[in-house]
């Protein structure tokens, strides 16, 4: 039975590659390039050392992000506004980290807990609004979004928190190397994996510990399963949606931090705004399990950093862009179809048993 | 109250002409991106994929506009927005998966095909860019009627207390007014009365408060469902349009979260024609006056206006005995007294930030007053109960 259910939850993902990466190459033959040619040139350069040190480090980001997601989507709670928590995180991160000045460990832990705390925090607005005021959380972290991009917008450029970091680049002053976490150089000697990514693996083990092994765990995916249910069962709905939106939020905050310091050690007004939505892509793909969220965190990584190679062969990089949307809707659409033949298959086999049991009887 | 805040301030940029016509053209585009959504939604199908589709929309328009000029490009972009409105009913409405799931799939879907479309397409056209469209050919006709516009403008000038700012207002709808813009009003119009005077709105509206039930009374709730999700779509690649014609050329990005704030302004417009209207058109003007702000003065009237806003309904709240809600609005509103006088000038992000802010306090006090549709969101299935 276990196995029969682990088939049943891989075959919709696999579908779902598999269709998108038929209509990508559609794509490609329509426009005329060669596909053999690109998919063997996105294979041999996403392969190299380089590459998989650049894969492996976006997928820090991406894996973030979406367990951020996918905290939410176990409680059926849209937290669409990943975007607005990390990049305040991160900034909020970044004007600390660079005004430290302590041994690593306590700076970085620090650091952390800033993030963690301002994403949280921004989190717990559309907490407040969905419990006090029935506002959905949908809307009203979109547009939290926008507010968070403006306040950044205003701070780095209008106050003193920003300064010049380079030509014509406004950004927060730069974390002192003992506030950095950039990792190390052990698959391709020029380019460094983030040290975050120990980190990120223990945010995914605490995630899989909290959901499968805890009270509150059970809880909150008894609210998602059935709402009604777990209030009859005394399970306090509100505070379970704050909790939880405090969680995302948190987990959240961390998204922008591989990059802050593993890599620019400021915030800029250049910094990425846009890996929130992409950790609800992946969110869908893991199916909410942290193992499920890992390896497609490193599936999308790995087509975005080697969709950059695709340039020299005359195809757009954003190739990439269109293949994760693909990817999306074809894997819910496979989802749904699946669980809609199980569901059948699962009818007949009843109606099977019964129509025996009658005749018997 | 205009008249009040602009006396007070004695900025005239506040009810000018100028600020009115052109935030008409900013509402356009948000207010058919909220009618768009009150389509799909009032059929009982979520649109998030507004916003995709409107990208759709202004690569449609950039695309076809700048080869077969200005019409062919709205209708480029109105088929567009349509072919991804038929993707969220595919998704949604057959396939019945989560409807925000798939309105995000469209959106990301939407970006990631016009930017890579853009690039191939545009970047060795005469005065194109990897990221943008030459310029769109011809014009959609504009008319300004000089002996209507030349003497109110002249008597808003003169900053008579009320009779100015409404000659402003009056003189700002017929000056610059392009077609499209009166085309919107028309499909506002023409949704109040299909869906709420009609068999056809009737039935459109069932299936989107109870689907079961008009199942039963032999509604083909998939195909009003169909039809409503893909004339969404074309509302939205309308508007998508509306945007690259406004500024000429197709550019990556150029829609900047309208698909979002129509869907903001359709809900704080109850699902209903007439405040989506009202709720575009207050994002237009605030857009506005902060895209004209010269002296770093109009966020400054804004603010004003805001707190005598607040005030006002926070005393009509007071009155209707709704005492923690008035006093959060007098608390807000005070707030902004202090900040106005305080302060000589406010940066520009305020006025940026403001729309969603509004948003957030609309929802916020509002949300238990207004009424989605009851089945908006839950995926439907013929001869399947709920």
């Amino acid at each position: 039975m276990n196995l029969r259910r682990l088939a049943t939850s891989l075959i919709a993902p696999a579908i779902g590659l598999g269709v998108s990466l038929a209509a990508t190459a559609v794509i490609l033959i329509s426009i005329g390039a060669n596909v053999t040619v690109i998919f063997s040139s996105m294979w041999n350069y996403g392969t190299s050392p380089r590459a998989m040190t650049l894969m492996l480090n976006l997928a820090t980001v991406y894996f973030l992000s979406a367990l951020a997601v996918s905290i939410g989507f176990k409680m059926n709670l849209f937290n669409i506004g990943v975007n607005g928590q990390y990049i305040l995180g991160s900034l909020a991160a970044a004007v600390v980290a660079s005004n430290l000045q302590l041994p690593k460990a306590i700076s970085i832990t620090v650091t952390i807990l800033t993030a963690m705390f301002v994403g949280a925090a921004w989190a717990g607005i559309a907490a407040w609004l969905k419990v006090a005021r029935g506002v959905s959380e949908v809307i009203s972290t979109i547009m939290l979004n926008f507010i968070a991009v403006g306040i950044i917008s205003y701070l780095i450029v209008r106050t003193s928190i920003g300064t010049e970091t380079s030509v014509n680049i406004r950004g927060t002053k730069f974390i002192p190397e003992s506030g950095m976490l950039r990792g190390n150089a052990f698959i391709d000697p020029d380019t460094k994996v983030y040290g975050f990514l120990i980190i990120s693996i223990f945010v995914g083990v605490g995630y899989w510990f909290l959901l499968n092994r805890t009270r509150f765990g059970f809880d909150l995916r008894a609210t998602g399963k059935s709402a009604s249910a777990a209030r009859t069962s005394g399970v306090q709905s509100t505070r379970m949606i704050v909790t939880t939106m405090l969680l995302s939020g948190a987990v959240a905050g961390l998204v922008g931090l591989p990059y802050l310091l593993g890599q620019t050690g400021s915030y800029n007004l250049q910094f990425p705004t846009e890996w929130g939505f992409i950790g609800i892509a992946i969110a869908l793909l893991g199916r909410n399990n942290p193992v499920g969220i890992a390896i497609g965190a490193i599936f999308v990584a790995f087509l975005d950093v080697s969709s950059g190679q695709l340039v020299l062969e005359g195809v757009p990089r954003e190739i990439s862009t269109i293949m994760q949307g693909l990817i999306v809707i074809v894997v819910v659409i496979s989802y749904e179809v699946v669980r809609r033949n199980q569901v059948k298959s699962e009818q007949r086999s009843v109606a099977r048993a019964l129509a025996k049991q009658e005749v018997s009887a | 109250m205009l008249s009040i805040t602009r006396t007070i301030t004695s900025n005239g940029d506040l009810t000018s002409t100028v600020t009115i016509a052109q935030a008409l053209v900013f509402a356009s585009p948000i207010a058919l991106a909220g009618l768009a959504g009150i389509w799909a939604e009032r059929a009982g199908v979520i649109n998030i994929g507004l916003e995709g589709m409107m990208i759709l929309g202004t690569f449609g328009a950039g695309w076809a506009g700048w080869q077969w000029g200005a019409w062919a490009g709205v209708l480029a972009g109105i088929i567009f927005g349509a072919i991804g409105g038929l993707l969220l009913a595919v998704a949604a409405v057959t396939f019945g998966v989560d409807q925000i799931i798939a309105g995000t799939a469209i959106n990301l879907l939407a970006l990631g095909t016009t930017k890579f479309l853009a690039i191939l397409l545009f970047t060795n056209a005469p005065g194109g860019g990897q990221a943008q469209s030459p310029p769109i050919k011809g014009k959609i006709p504009v008319f300004t009627l000089d002996s209507i516009v030349e003497p109110l403008t002249a008597l808003h000038e003169k900053g008579i207390f009320f009779v100015s700012d409404l000659a402003g207002l009056v003189a700002g709808l017929f000056y610059n007014m392009s077609l499209l813009t009166i085309i919107t009003l028309l499909l506002f119009i023409m949704t109040s009365y299909l869906l709420w005077k009609t068999a056809f709105g009737l039935r459109l509206r069932s299936a989107g408060e109870n689907p079961w039930a008009a199942d039963s009374l032999g509604v083909k709730v998939v195909q009003y469902k169909y039809a409503a999700v893909v004339f969404s779509g074309m509302l939205a690649g309308l508007g998508g349009a509306y945007l690259s014609i406004a500024s000429t050329i197709y550019r990556n990005g150029n829609t900047a979260g309208r698909g979002y704030i129509g869907l903001a302004t359709m809900i704080f417009g109850d699902w209903r024609p007439g405040g989506t209207a009202a709720g575009a058109i207050m994002f237009g003007y605030i857009d506005t006056l902060r895209l004209i702000d010269t002296g770093n003065q109009n966020v400054k009237g804004l603010i004003l206006l805001g707190a005598i806003i607040l005030f006002t309904i926070g005393a009509w709240m007071l009155r209707s005995s709704r005492r923690n809600t008035a006093i959060g609005f007098l608390l807000l509103g005070a707030v902004m007294i202090g900040a106005y006088f305080s302060a000589t000038s406010f940066p520009p992000e305020v006025a940026q930030v403001a729309p969603y802010i509004t948003t957030l306090l609309v929802l916020a006090t509002a949300s238990q007053n207004l009424r989605p549709p009851a089945a908006d969101g839950v995926p439907y299935r013929k001869g399947e109960d709920h």
